[in-house]
Parts: C-alpha cells; sequence; structure tokens
C-alpha cells in the first residue's frame, strides 16, 4: 500500500474541469515530480490533497486512511502534509523567527522557548539564523523559499508538497532553493512537487508524472519520461521544454 | 517654421530654443497679471482700512504695502531673466539661453503662486477688518474668550472622554462586523446579511438623528440598565453605532486587500479559519487601513459636538451658553480652536507615523 494514495479524482471550477479522474500513488521517502504545461492542473491538484480546495469525486488517503470528503479533520490533516507555494508564502506581519514558530506553538502545544528553539535550529540548519528577527521583506526570493520550507518542517510534516516554489525566483537565487529540496529527498523527505526546472525533476525524483488537460498522461521514472517518452503529447511537452533551452 | 538663427541649418539645431521661449512669456504675463490683481486688491484693503489714528490699523497698512511690494519685486525677476534671454543671439550661446529662460520660467511659476497665496490672504484680512472690524469683534472678542475659556475648557473633557470611549469601542465593534461580512460559509449567511444591513443603516442614517434617537428613545423604554443612562453613554452608545458601521467597511476593504495566498499559507500549516484571521490577516489588515481609520476616528472626534441636543453638556453647549448670554460669539471660536488643535494635532501624527513607515520599507 502507498503512503499516499489518490483514486479518480475529479474537480472542476464551474464549467472548467480541471482535474479529470487522477489515479496516483506516492510511496514513503519518494520524491514524485508533477510536470505538465501550465494550467494542467498540478497546483489544484497539489492543493486538492491537503483540502485547500474541495474534490468533486474520487477519493485520497493518506496512510490508508480517508482524507478526502466530509468528516476530515483538515487542520489536522495539514499539520500532516506541508505546502510551499510560488510565492507570497511568509508571513510579513512577524519576524522570519516567528513565521517558522508560530504554528508549532499554537498547534502543537510548544511552549514559546521550545518552538523558538526548534525555529532556530532550522533557521541554522539554511545558514539563516543570523535573519532569525528580520522582517521577511528584508530577505532574498531565495531565502523567502527557504524559510517558507522549514516553517513546513518545523510542523515535522509527513510529506511535503512543493508547487513551483522557484518559479517566481530570479535565476541566480533558484539553485539554493533546489540544493534546499535535494538535501530533504537525501533525509528520505516524502515530497510531491510541481515544477518547471525539468533537470532538478530528472535529478531529484523518483519517478516523474506528466500531467496534460487534467489527466496523467504518462508517468514513469525520469530516464523513461525524458529520454524515451511514449505518448505524443509527452513529446511534444519535451520538444518545446528544450525549444526553450529548459532541459 | 525653421529657425534662420544658425546658419548651418541643421536638424537638431533648429527649434527647440524657439519652443522655449514662448512659454516662458506666457507664464511671466500671467505672474504679472496676478500681481496687478494683488496690487489692486491691496489697495483697495488700504483705502478700505484707512481709519487714521489706530496703530493697529497702521501696522496691517505698512505690513500689506511690504508684502505688495515684495511681490511685485518676485515678479520683476523672472522678467528680467527672460528678457536677458531673449538677448541672446549667438547660436553658440544656445544653452546659456535656455538655462536663463528655464530659471526665468521657475521664478515666474513660483511669483505667480507666491501672489496668488498673498491674494486669498488678504481676502481673509479684508472680511475681518471691513465694516469697522465687525467680523473680528463678533468672533474674536478677547475680553470674551478668556471669559469663557475655563468652562469650555472643563466642558471639552466631555468631547475627549466621549470620543476616547466610542473609539475603543469602535475598534472592537467594528471588527466582529467586518469578520461577519467577509464571511463565506453557508451557516454565517444569516449573520452576514444582519451585519450588511447594519451597515448600510448606520452608514445611512446621519449621526444627528442616531443620537437622537438613541438619547431620548433608549429612555422611554424603560429597559432596565439601558432606560437611565447618562445623556454621556447614549452620545458613546449612538456614535459607536454610527462609526462602527464606517470603520467595519474600511477594515473590510483592509481585510480583503490581504493576498489570497497568506490565507492559504495559514490553514495550509494547519491553522483554522479563526486561527488565520486572528494571527495573519487582521494585524495585515488593520495596518494597511491605519489613515482611513484615522480620518473615521477624527470625524467621531468632530461629532461629539453633537450631543448637545440630548442634554449632555459638552464644550460646544457650554460656548453656546456664552454666546446666547453675550450676543457674541467669540466663546463658539474657542471651541472651534480646541477641536482644530486636536485634530491637526492627530493628523501631523499620522503623517510622522506614515513617514516613519515608507522609510521603514524603503530602507530595508
Ligand atoms: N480558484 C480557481 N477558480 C477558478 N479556476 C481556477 C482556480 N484555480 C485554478 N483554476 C483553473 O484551473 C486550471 C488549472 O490551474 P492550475 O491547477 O493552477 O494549473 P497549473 O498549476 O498546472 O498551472 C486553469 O484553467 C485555471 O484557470
Ligand atoms: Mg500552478
Amino acid at each position: 500500500m502507498a503512503f499516499l494514495e489518490i483514486e479518480n479524482l475529479y474537480k472542476s471550477y464551474g464549467p472548467n474541469a480541471v482535474l479529470r479522474g487522477i489515479d496516483l500513488s506516492v510511496n514513503q521517502h519518494e520524491v514524485l515530480c508533477l510536470i505538465g504545461a501550465s494550467g494542467s492542473g498540478k497546483s489544484t491538484l497539489l492543493r486538492c490533497i491537503n483540502a485547500l480546495e474541495t474534490i468533486d469525486e474520487g477519493e485520497i488517503r493518506l496512510d490508508g486512511d480517508g482524507i478526502s470528503g466530509p468528516g476530515v479533520d483538515v487542520n489536522k490533516l495539514r499539520e500532516h502534509i506541508g505546502i510551499v507555494f510560488q510565492n507570497f508564502n511568509l508571513f510579513p506581519n512577524m519576524t522570519v523567527l516567528r513565521n517558522i514558530a508560530v504554528a508549532p506553538e499554537m498547534l502543537l502545544g510548544l511552549s514559546r522557548e521550545q518552538a523558538n528553539e526548534r525555529a532556530l535550529g532550522l533557521l541554522d540548519r539554511i545558514g539563516l539564523a543570523d535573519k532569525a528577527n528580520a522582517h521577511p521583506d528584508q530577505l532574498s526570493g531565495g531565502q523567502q523559499q527557504r524559510a517558507a520550507i522549514v516553517r513546513s518542517l518545523a510542523m515535522e510534516p509527513r510529506m511535503l508538497l512543493l508547487d513551483e516554489i522557484t518559479s517566481a525566483l530570479d535565476p541566480e537565487l533558484v539553485s539554493e532553493v533546489l540544493s534546499l529540496v535535494r538535501e530533504l529527498a537525501r533525509d528520505g523527505m516524502t515530497m510531491l512537487l510541481a515544477t518547471h526546472e525539468m533537470n532538478f525533476a530528472r535529478e531529484v525524483s523518483n519517478r516523474v508524472c506528466f500531467l496534460h488537460q487534467g489527466t496523467i498522461c504518462e508517468i514513469g521514472t525520469p530516464e523513461q519520461i525524458f529520454t524515451a517518452p511514449e505518448h505524443p503529447r509527452t513529446q511534444e511537452f519535451l520538444r518545446s521544454i528544450i525549444a526553450a533551452g529548459r532541459l | 517654421m525653421t529657425s534662420e538663427l544658425d546658419g548651418a541649418g541643421g536638424v537638431l539645431t533648429r527649434e527647440p530654443i524657439r519652443l522655449r521661449i514662448a512659454p516662458t512669456r506666457h507664464l511671466i504675463s500671467s505672474a504679472l497679471l496676478v500681481a496687478v490683481l494683488c496690487a489692486v486688491t491691496g489697495g483697495a484693503l488700504i483705502s478700505a482700512i484707512w481709519a487714521p489714528g489706530s496703530p493697529v490699523i497702521l501696522g496691517f497698512q505698512l505690513g500689506l504695502t511690504v508684502v505688495i511690494a515684495a511681490g511685485l519685486i518676485l515678479v520683476i525677476i523672472p522678467l528680467i531673466g527672460a528678457i536677458q534671454a531673449s538677448r541672446v543671439k549667438n547660436p553658440a550661446d544656445r544653452v546659456e539661453q535656455r538655462t536663463k529662460s528655464a530659471k526665468s520660467r521657475q521664478r515666474a511659476a513660483v511669483s505667480m503662486g507666491v501672489a496668488a497665496a498673498v491674494l486669498v490672504v488678504m481676502g481673509v484680512i479684508y472680511f475681518l477688518i471691513v465694516n469697522d472690524a465687525s467680523v473680528q469683534k463678533t468672533f474674536l472678542q478677547p475680553d470674551l474668550m478668556i471669559l469663557s475659556f475655563p468652562d469650555i475648557l472643563a466642558a471639552f473633557g466631555q468631547n475627549v472622554f466621549i470620543a476616547l470611549v466610542a473609539q475603543v469601542l469602535v475598534l472592537i465593534w467594528a471588527m466582529v462586523i467586518a469578520l461577519l461580512r467577509i464571511s463565506k460559509t453557508a451557516a454565517m449567511k444569516p449573520l452576514r446579511s444582519l451585519a450588511t444591513l447594519y451597515i448600510d443603516i448606520f452608514r445611512g442614517l446621519p449621526a444627528i438623528i442616531v443620537i437622537y434617537l438613541v438619547g431620548f428613545g433608549l429612555s422611554f423604554t424603560q429597559i432596565p440598565g439601558l432606560s437611565d443612562l447618562s445623556a454621556t453613554w447614549y452620545a458613546i452608545i449612538a456614535l459607536t453605532l454610527t462609526y462602527g458601521a464606517y470603520t467595519a467597511e474600511v477594515y473590510r476593504s483592509g481585510l480583503e486587500s490581504i493576498h489570497p495566498s497568506q490565507v492559504y499559507a495559514a490553514r495550509s500549516l494547519g491553522f483554522s479559519y479563526l486561527q488565520t484571521m486572528r494571527v495573519v490577516v487582521v494585524p495585515q489588515g488593520i495596518r494597511r487601513v491605519i489613515p482611513p481609520l484615522m480620518n473615521n476616528f477624527i470625524s467621531l472626534q468632530k461629532d461629539t459636538a453633537l450631543v448637545g441636543i440630548i442634554g449632555a453638556v459638552d464644550a460646544f453647549n457650554q460656548s453656546q451658553i456664552y454666546a446666547g448670554n453675550h450676543f457674541n460669539l467669540s466663546s463658539v471660536t474657542i471651541v472651534a480652536a480646541f477641536f482644530l488643535i486636536i485634530t491637526i494635532t492627530q493628523a501631523r501624527l499620522l503623517d510622522r507615523y506614515l513617514d516613519r513607515q515608507e522609510r521603514k520599507r524603503s530602507g530595508a
């Protein structure tokens, strides 16, 4: 049994059918990359998994436990599945330290000292301990994203969802964020990430999943997808990526 | 229109010089016009207050003459500059010519501004001292001002008390209404509708009517605890109801301006809706609406002058007693001054605060 199982997932916004029968599973300690054109439904899929969106049909299970539909304690669920977005992640009304410490303190019942200690430890790990008392807008985009990632980690989640976390960054800031993700992968964090960084996807993931118009078009090992894609859509997508110089 | 000035006739060396002189002349003639207007009004003013013997008025006249003379000089300076600029004939001195005309243009604009301001000030002074200074005697009689000052100052404490208490209540009450107003779930629908209705009603009613209805209405109801309050507390309730509605809308605009991703980010950490509001959305939203919030509060403070209609003795009420007894409005001027002092002070403090915020943000 896989760690995260998605079965026959449907989701539409009004008449716009965004996810049309998604079947996907992620194993423990696996890194799975979602690739696909803009608008193919990657973000929607990630948001459905941690219940930021309701789903129309289908089922999602975490460790065998149903986490979709009514009756699920979504707040509890989200403590177990962290998510980081493209931007606007950090809270500008708090210091970087508070950003990381506030959730463990309020939700996990840690004392303020314990929460701050945990936050400082995480900041230290990413080399931002000296920015603990800075406000987010005093950090570079790359530093902000790394702080956002460790803020999720502070809740000690069992799985991490990353939605194009480098897409809004200046090119020279991308690598520091990717290194952190790489490190997490090495430590065995289960991750599902949507990305446009094909080289990174190829290097870090155990499997790559190509999404096209709300359906899974092709899924396989990075080698398979990037060197011998079977589906014409996948081939077309990769050609356009190569033409844009991103692979 | 090709300039004959430069024999070379290069495309680059033609138009700019001529084009730059014309508007200078324009400005200077406008400046002259305003200055002449100034001089004429000034003259009229001086002759209007021609009452020999009074040293005060003599001083006025002297001052005015100086001001008018200064204004004329201000106009003449750019005029000279413009004439100098137009004298430059040698194409090689084009840069100098341009610089001179630009300078004179600038000075002409400045002198126009100064002259216009002087015109307005002289108009006001004229209004004050015309007809044997009757306006000044009606509004600014020193002995009456001194006589009424202590009582009015004491009564102004009422205004301050009402404003302070009402503001604290408004801050809380309006946030409750705003949060109801932006709630989205079906369960909140009835309360959301009620909040909307409340805002519609109390934003639409003049404050004076609410004060009247609350002040007289509640005391008729015989409801224990509500019908035997003092006029001061009725005023506080009425102003809280009225400004609660305005302020709820201000809060709402602030809360809705927070990017939805902030809510997503908080919810995705496991915060509940209310925790998200409290920890992330409300603190950010309030910070964004501090200026309109202050405007609301200044309005509220001014509206404390309305509470006299339900029998609360505030500064305005007190001053009316003096005004009635002496057939003179100087005591009311005192109240006006009090209000100006507190509102202007707050406006400047707010400016300072916003400046500091701005500097902090750009300094980061
Ligand atoms: N909150 C929303 N309301 C309505 N339509 C949405 C919303 N979010 C996404 N969509 C639509 O869903 C489709 C998929 O979007 P998204 O999941 O963001 O794709 P991707 O992340 O792959 O670019 C798009 O057509 C988009 O317009
Ligand atoms: Mg997306």
